[in-house]
């Protein structure tokens, strides 16, 4: 069985299709890179997984159950976790606090827990800062670390490696490595030396449908993803 | 020393200093400190909210009065001595901020705030349409023999003093429990970042209205022991301004500082105090002192406090 999965999953924006008849699924333990042009409903999709957005039509189901109609805070405590696109973390906090806030929710050990997320992602010696004083990519390693430390059982990232240094990038994805063990990821994500170093298959959006979906090898030499994304499809 | 207990230590030595005070006192500036002491409850309730959960509400008057009137009626009416009747305000701040919560809490933003002002005003209206019994504007006097119970008489000022600080220091102890406490936190995320606190797992709702009914209660505390201190109930402790005044203690005082509420009464009432013995417009004064603050001090005095000497100040 699945882990999470979507049948008919739509979302129309005022005659827009933005996303359109997506059915979906994503296997326990698995690292799955969602990718496709801008605009092609990516973020949409993933809202409507994490109960950010409401659907216009479909359902979703995770781990058996049909969490369409829960409200976003279920799916998270149901074993979810999400970040941001665009970089969102409680900027007048520490980042110490940040975290907390993550592992309290859990009941977790707030003193072995943060430290632990925290190092993970390489900002153990950042602890007490306030996160908004911490550089852009920086603040995406902490709401990185924010999702760790809710221990998730699918962790779904919406493009964590944008506005990382090339280092930064090489150490992200050997956490992906490791954290495969732990939990099932999903990948939003634009940058495909990324995508094909991390992922065990991909799913290809293209105007709110489902382009494409295989191992990274296949949709690297499928002929409709390259036409996709070169813009002459 | 460890955050905590310099906390506990900066909150217990204000409480110090303020018994200290009741003996050095001279009796005009005595019966000030009571009422601001009782006034500045009103603001820490106040400040649960708009300092610590960020929702700014423009009627809290209603809390105060639910309080109040809950108090002095059953006294008035049911003939009720203090204890009950205190029991009384409570209960119906409780009751009130919960229905009123759970209404407003559907709005977010201006809409909130303009809510909670009709709520309030709808409240204060209520209060004119019974003047039967409430006497309306002109309000009504607590005798002294009605306010006595367990030998304790408020309107001695030795006594009232000690009362109001009493009142004070439990809602100032209970206040720093509440704001470093894991529910207190999540308030706190939710004013910095309401969306990442949702995507965390946290019930937005539930904690909003937790802080709701808070902080009417606490207000509505202060409302209760306002009419058995001072003896008196009207409808003009429902009125707008005494939604604003809170608004203004505490962005005086610092929003989101546990001491600001006391600091904003406080510096307000002997403004207003002083400078009202100099000229009939001194609502211009405060006002130029108002804009003053803004300019020169944005997080108010305890804002200024933590952002320049303590940034552990919760």
């Amino acid at each position: 069985m699945s882990l999470l999965s979507t049948s008919g999953l739509s979302k129309e924006f005022g005659g827009l299709r933005a996303v359109h008849d997506v059915s979906f699924a994503l296997e326990e333990g698995e690292v799955r890179a969602l990718i496709g042009p801008n605009g092609a409903g990516k973020t949409t999709f993933v809202g409507m997984l994490c109960g950010r957005i409401e659907p216009s039509a479909g359902t979703v189901r995770f781990d058996g159950t049909d969490i369409s109609r829960l409200p976003a805070h279920r799916r998270i405590r149901a074993g979810m976790a999400y970040t941001f696109q665009i970089t969102s973390v409680f900027a007048r906090l520490s980042c110490h606090e940040n975290v907390a806030l993550a592992v309290r929710r859990r009941k977790g050990n707030v003193a072995k827990d943060v430290p632990e997320a925290l190092r993970r992602v390489g900002l153990a010696d950042r602890a007490e800062q306030l996160a908004g004083d911490l550089s852009y990519g920086h603040q995406r390693l902490l709401e990185i670390a924010m999702g760790l430390a809710q221990k998730p059982r699918l962790l779904i990232l919406d493009e964590p490696t944008q506005g990382l240094a090339d280092s930064e990038i090489e150490d992200f994805v050997a956490l992906i490595r490791e954290l495969k063990a732990e939990a099932t990821i999903l990948l939003i994500e634009h940058n495909m030396a990324v995508v094909m170093e991390v992922a065990d298959a991909i799913t290809v959006l293209n105007f709110g449908e489902v382009l494409a979906e295989g191992a990274p090898a296949e949709i690297r030499a499928n002929r409709e993803v390259q036409a996709a994304y070169l813009g002459t499809g | 020393m460890t955050e905590t207990a310099k906390a506990v230590i900066l909150h217990l030595g204000l409480i110090a200093v303020l018994f200290a005070l009741q003996f050095v006192l001279p009796a005009y500036h005595h019966g000030n400190m009571a009422r601001v002491m009782v006034l500045a409850t009103y603001a820490m309730g106040y400040n649960l909210l708009f300092g610590y959960t960020g929702l700014l509400s423009l009627g809290h008057a209603m809390f105060f009065a639910a309080g109040m009137y809950g108090m002095a009626l059953t006294v008035r009416h049911l003939g009720w001595t203090p204890p009950p009747a205190l029991l009384a305000g409570l209960l119906s701040g409780a009751v009130l901020s919960a229905l009123v919560g759970a209404l407003a809490l559907r709005t977010v933003g201006v809409a909130f705030m303009i809510v909670t002002l009709m709520f309030s005003q709808a409240a204060y209206l209520t209060i004119l349409y019974f003047t039967t019994w409430t006497r309306g504007e002109e309000g009504f006097v607590l005798q002294q023999v009605q306010r006595v119970f367990w030998g304790i008489d408020p309107s001695d000022p030795t006594t009232r003093y000690f009362l109001a600080l009493l009142v004070f220091a439990t809602c100032l102890m209970l206040s720093l429990w509440l704001v470093r406490s894991g529910f207190g936190k999540v308030l706190i995320a939710i004013r910095e970042n309401e969306d990442r606190a949702q995507m965390l797992g946290y019930d937005i709702f539930a904690h909003k209205l937790g802080a709701v009914v808070i902080s009417g209660t606490m207000s509505a505390t202060a409302g209760a022991v306002y009419a058995l201190l001072f003896g008196y109930a009207g409808a003009s402790f429902a009125g707008v301004q005494y939604s604003i005044l809170p608004l203004l203690w505490v962005l005086l005082g610092g929003a989101g500082t546990l001491i600001g509420p006391f600091i904003g009464a406080l510096f307000t009432f002997y403004l207003i105090d002083i400078t009202s013995g100099y000229t009939s417009a001194y609502m211009a004064v405060v006002g130029a002192v108002l804009i003053a603050l803004t300019l020169f001090a944005r997080q108010g005095i305890g804002g200024e406090i933590r952002a320049r000497v303590w940034r552990g100040l919760p």
